[in-house]
């Protein structure tokens, strides 16, 4: 196992072997990982590989099998609304935006933990009351600038085009004012130029103090961002370090591109066959 | 079938024929007009009276109302100046259902004067005058072209023209509400043809654009139309001039205020709850074991505010002990755990008799003699005068509900417009992803259900005294007469959820109907569920759409999905008329 080579101040995000069991499937197999402050780590792995299942677990929409998940030295308890709570927003690889509300209510939504008005003070409408909603739309409309959708805040949000939404969901998620951000994929569906933009933003979250977990596809993507990249393969995980790290190693290719089978019969034939590539490549040089 | 004009007009200058069409469309109104003044029938036999040459009586007054709709609208579509306010968003759809209104409410008259007294020979030639008239602008309206077009901005009017047409609306909206009410109880043909008239009317209006201009104006000015919405109501019971009248105003006050908290359980926070009668009950019992009443089991009497607040914490009791359990888990389940709440209410307070049970409400005979009552000196029961107006029981226990109803809009759209109403809101979209934003789930569902519950139980107070006496049979999951669950969730549904006009609209529709048409108690049940499946297949989003689907008319010009579904759903009406 790869270790950070700098001493580092206390983590954000513990998980210590992590383990989630569908029945007879095991998605995610005794995972550990750290994610420190003003950090960007990656998380890849190859479909089905349990990195969504393994976000869930850190969130608590799943109660892991076995394991424990900590956030600044304290356990987290398995209910989504206390993880939040706690500091850990997410976002949903399928997205799961509040379809039929405006662009400003997801946001405020995402305020909810910040804020403490309950029923009554919505009842009575006092001066406090007043205040905090004045207060959770200045900031959510913050957030709208800072993702570049304030121009949108009264559209459903339904009505927004695809990347838009994905946007939407990281400013819905930063309305809690995370410790850390977990990103399911931010850019699936994302033209080239989207793609840039959203790494701008995940940089600009990051600078606000806001370590952040991502997983995501697209390499050029993690490898750009990602101070540290974890490698999830069949629910385990197989590589973690630097991006030239992961990058060079060569179990990650293989549990990308496929591994033959140990002691294959086919495997001598295709020895040969790049053997016979490399010479001809030779001679047409 | 007919054949449609294929060259497009060119803008501005329309065709001669489609000028030319237009014309006699609007000819076509001025007669359905004339033919009002004449006898339609010979015979006073038939409700209303027909049969006299020089003014419109009975059935004919709609028609008169639609036929001059029709011209009007014609006359617009012609570009006369002044005029063209009247069709913002196009004219041939909103003439097209105009002149079907005329139409329709016409030849049911002529039908039901014939199949009534037996035979068309009952029919004056003003009659068929009519049946001719109205038949004219149908043909010529749908050989036109269509025009719709996306409603534009209005002018800039001053803003005391503005005021003034929000006042005109809601005059005419209690005139228009108060036919309806004061139609004959005796014979259906009258509210028949109302009904008909009505959902021609709507339809064409907001076809024309009117309605999305009108909510423009509303929410421009937005304390104003609750102050004419207010004042039109208290209004109301000074122009009944029979009980019976203000009987169905108070009644529909009730089911209408026991709707909208509903809503807040439906609507906002999309807990289906299939018991909410139940809660109603427990306010109607607590208020009548409370009240003083003889049959009471319990030989207490409680001044009315205490016996109201008595009433909403037993309903809140109830609403968390049957909440507490049930809203933690997701989907169905809510549905049929509030549908068992509801039957056992009314099977255990069937029982609690002092033979089957403890003696507590006398069982199925119910507690009656429930005394009127009495607030500050003041008593219901009693005709009172103010300024040359008497106002009988029924109107002093609507004035008071509609007291009730205020505070139940203020609290829906305070709670539903603040933090915990997103979390409804929210919840009600998507749960995983709501808890995901740090919503404690179990706890913002049960404040909706135990708010909604509460809010029921109010009613439920006033409830028993203007019945007298409450009886468990009242509390039913679904049957012939309100009120009862199904009776309750139709009315959200069929008005709009998650809105505040939505249910009062629903709840008084589904309370006058059958009120009116007699005939159609027995089949009540089954007129509900065509109504709903008719509902779902061209206006999904009930009759008032929700704020979120007005969004629409936003200078933007996003989409929405539900308008698309009414767009086509009203082309397969055309097609249907057409073919
Ligand atoms: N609720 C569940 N019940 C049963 N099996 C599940 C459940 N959720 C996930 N799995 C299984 O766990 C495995 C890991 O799925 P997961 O969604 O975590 O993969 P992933 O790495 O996010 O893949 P992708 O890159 O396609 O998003 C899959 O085999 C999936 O079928
Ligand atoms: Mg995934």
């Amino acid at each position: 196992m790869t270790t950070t080579t700098v001493a580092q101040a206390a983590p954000v995000l513990t998980a210590t072997g992590v383990t989630m069991r569908f029945g007879g499937l095991t998605a995610v197999r005794s995972v550990d990982l750290d994610v420190h402050p003003g950090e960007i780590v990656g998380l890849i792995g190859p479909n089905g590989a349990g990195k969504t299942t393994f976000f869930n677990c850190l969130t608590g929409l799943y109660v892991p099998t076995e394991g424990r998940v900590a956030y600044r030295g304290t356990v987290l308890p398995p209910k989504p609304h206390l993880v939040t709570q706690a500091g850990i927003a997410r976002t949903f690889q399928n997205i799961r935006l509040f379809a039929n509300m405006t662009v400003l209510e997801n946001v405020l939504v995402g305020r909810h933990t910040r804020t403490k008005e309950g029923l009554w003070s919505a009842l009575l409408r006092g001066p406090g009351f007043k205040r905090a909603e004045a207060a959770s739309k200045a900031r959510a409309m913050e957030l709208l600038e800072f993702t570049g959708l304030a121009a949108k805040a009264d559209h459903l949000s339904r009505n927004l085009p695809y990347g838009e939404q994905r946007k939407l969901e990281i400013a819905r998620a930063l309305a809690s004012d995370p410790g850390l951000l977990l990103l399911d994929e931010p850019t699936a569906g994302m033209n080239p130029q989207e793609t840039r933009a959203t790494e701008e933003l995940v940089f600009a979250i990051r600078d606000t103090g806001t370590a952040v977990l991502v997983i995501e596809h697209d390499m050029r993507f993690i490898f750009n961002l990602c101070d540290r990249v974890a490698v999830l393969v069949q629910g385990e995980k197989l590589v973690e370090g630097s991006s030239d790290v992961v990058q060079s190693d060569e179990r990650v290719i293989a549990a990308y591109l496929g591994t033959p089978f140990e002691g294959e019969p086919g495997a001598e034939e295709a020895a040969a066959v790049e053997a016979a590539e490399a010479r001809t490549e030779e001679d047409g040089q | 079938m007919t054949t449609h004009i294929s060259k497009a007009p060119g803008a501005g200058t329309p065709a001669p024929r489609t000028t030319l069409l237009r014309a006699i469309t609007a000819a076509g109104g001025l007669a359905t007009v004339a033919s009002t003044f004449l006898a339609w029938t010979w015979t006073s036999d038939f409700p209303g009276d027909l049969t006299v040459y020089g003014y419109p009586g009975g059935l004919q007054v709609l028609t008169l109302a639609l036929g001059l709709a029709t011209l009007l609208f014609a006359v617009a579509a012609l570009d006369v100046r002044g005029l063209r306010w009247l069709t913002p968003a196009g004219s041939t759809a909103a003439l097209r259902l105009l002149a079907l209104g005329a139409f329709a409410t016409t030849w049911f008259t002529l039908l039901a004067i014939a199949v009534d007294q037996g035979g068309l020979v009952n029919l004056e030639p003003g009659g068929w005058v009519a049946a001719v008239a109205t038949a004219v602008p149908v043909a010529t309206a749908f050989l036109l072209t269509d025009d719709t077009r996306p409603v534009c901005r209005p002018r800039q009017l001053p803003s005391w023209a503005d005021i003034l047409i929000i006042a005109a609306v809601f005059a005419l909206g209690l005139y228009v509400v108060n036919y309806g009410i004061q139609t004959d109880e005796d014979n259906p043909e009258p509210f028949i043809g109302y009904l008909i008239a009505l959902c021609f009317a709507a339809a064409a209006f907001l076809k024309a654009g009117l309605i999305t201009r009108l909510s423009g104006l509303t929410s421009t000015y937005r304390s104003l139309t609750l102050v004419a919405a207010l004042v039109t109501a208290l209004v109301f019971p000074f122009t009944q001039d029979k009980a019976s009248y203000t009987e169905l105003g108070v009644n529909i006050a009730i089911f209408a205020t026991v709707a909208l908290g509903l809503n807040i359980v439906v609507g906002l926070a999309g807990l289906l709850d299939l018991g909410y009668v139940a809660f109603l009950g427990v306010g109607a019992y607590t208020a009548a074991l409370v009240s003083g009443t003889a049959a009471s089991t319990i030989h207490v009497t409680f001044p009315f505010w205490a016996a109201m607040l008595a009433g909403a914490l037993a309903s809140l009791v109830f609403g968390v002990l049957i909440g507490a359990p049930t809203l933690r888990l997701r989907g169905d389940y809510l549905a049929i755990v509030t549908l068992g709440f509801g039957e056992i209410f009314r099977i255990a307070v069937s029982n609690l008799d002092g033979t089957s049970g403890p003696s507590v409400t006398n069982g199925p005979n119910g507690v009656p003699n429930i005394p009127p009552l009495e607030i500050f000196g003041f008593n219901f029961d009693d005709e009172h005068s103010f300024a040359g107006f008497t106002l009988d029981s029924n109107s002093n226990y609507y004035l008071l509900m509609l007291l009730v109803t205020v505070i139940v809009v203020l609290i829906f759209s305070r709670a539903g417009n603040s933090r915990i109403g997103r979390a409804w809101v929210a919840i009600r979209e998507d749960e995983t992803a709501a808890t995901a934003m740090g919503i404690n789930g179990f706890r913002v569902k049960l404040i909706a259900f135990a708010l909604g519950a509460t809010l029921a139980g109010v009613a439920g107070t006033i409830w028993a005294h203007v019945q007298t006496t409450v009886v468990p049979e009242q509390y039913v999951f679904a049957g012939p007469v309100p009120p009862n669950s199904t009776f309750l969730l139709a009315a959200v549904i069929l008005g709009g959820m998650g809105t505040i006009g939505g249910p009062l609209l629903g709840a008084a529709l589904l309370f006058l109907i059958p009120e009116k048409l007699e005939f159609l108690q027995d089949y009540q049940l089954l007129a509900f569920g065509i109504a709903l499946i008719l509902l779902m297949r061209f206006r999904p989003e009930g009759i008032i759409p929700n704020r979120r689907q007005q969004l629409e008319y936003h200078e933007t010009g996003q989409l929405d999905v539900p308008d698309q579904a009414a767009l086509s759903g009203s082309a397969v009406g055309v097609t249907k008329a057409e073919a």
